[in-house]
């Protein structure tokens, strides 16, 4: 083992602590709102503060969420690998849960994504500050 | 010794290599240290790879990486599965070969770049997929353990070399 190899292992350990510290100062900032997208097409928005199960049925398998107290987590999957079940509960807008066999993943939105557009945000004054509020 | 003659037995020594390799990772199916994490794995298939490296040269190590990918997906897993792992064992043969040419590292080095490389290919095809960059969220931990594991493979690939070596002059393929 060269000194080099030390080097570059604690290269390695430096850099995945910074990138680590920047996700942890990129704010913690608690949604509102859960999306699901499956095969990279929104398959539901569901409100947070309620205490709910999301039963997730696509031609890949089948996925269940429970929300309760503003957090949410994978609580049943029939997936090969079963990995979505062991990431633990999510809250905050960076956090996914992903199951990478049925194509699914699970994040967290502030205000209510583009699905759920209402009357009123689409013409006049709310509009533009709805368009602000996406960019 | 004539030249098919060197040939055949190469080709053995290869062919055991990927059964070694394809032990290893069924062993690695076995031992359920992943904590949820797209692509976390212990990564002792990689030693036989790295062994390969060292032993032969890049062409011998690609090829019992890219058999050992294949048949461990066509037994054991689903095409998406393939998918992921030849990602992450192209990436991390590349990385290694790589660091190999440099000559400033050690077969540790080489490994653990792997490891932590491996991971790396993974979790691009995997955001790639979901069309989500968010996943990159587990990028610090995947690289920390790549990196370990990597380390303890290297480590084991350092000791096992020179047996490795004795053993394939004894046969006649290196
Ligand atoms: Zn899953």
């Amino acid at each position: 083992m060269k000194r080099n190899d030390c080097i570059l292992a604690a290269a390695i350990f430096l850099f995945a602590g910074l990138l680590s510290v920047m996700f942890f100062l990129s704010g913690n900032e608690q949604g509102n709102y859960v999306t699901v997208t499956v095969d990279k097409k929104v398959y539901g928005t569901y409100p947070l503060d309620e205490t709910q199960d999301i039963e997730i049925l696509t031609e890949f398998g089948h996925n269940n969420l429970h929300v309760e107290n503003g957090t949410v987590c994978m609580t049943e999957a029939d997936c090969p690998d079963g990995y979505c079940k062991r990431q633990g509960e999510i809250s905050t807008e960076k956090e996914t849960i992903v199951c990478l066999p049925h194509k699914l993943v699970v994040e967290i939105q502030g205000a209510k994504p583009n699905g759920g557009r209402t009357e009123e945000q689409t013409d006049g004054q709310t509009g533009e500050d709805y368009d602000i509020l996406v960019k | 010794m004539n030249r098919s003659d060197f040939l055949s037995k190469k080709i053995s020594a290869c062919g055991l290599l990927v059964a070694l390799a394809m032990i290893f990772s069924y062993i690695e199916t076995l031992i359920p240290i992943n904590a949820g994490l797209p692509g976390m794995k212990l990564g002792i298939a990689n030693l036989v790879v790295v062994a390969a490296l060292y032993l032969f040269g890049p062409p011998e190590a690609l090829l019992i990486s890219l058999v050992r990918i294949l048949l461990v997906g066509f037994l054991f897993g689903s095409g998406m599965s393939i998918l992921y792992s030849l990602a992450g064992g192209l990436v991390s043969f590349l990385a290694m070969v790589l660091l190999k040419r440099t000559q400033k590292f050690s077969i540790v080095g080489a490994s653990l770049f792997g490891g932590a490389m491996h991971n790396v290919g993974q979790l691009l095809v995997a955001a790639a997929v979901v069309e989500n960059a968010k996943i990159f969220y587990y990028l610090p931990p995947l690289l920390c353990v790549g990196c370990v594991t990597g380390i303890l493979v290297g480590l084991l690939a350092l000791r096992i070399l020179p047996t490795g070596q004795k053993i394939m002059r004894n046969a006649g393929t290196l």
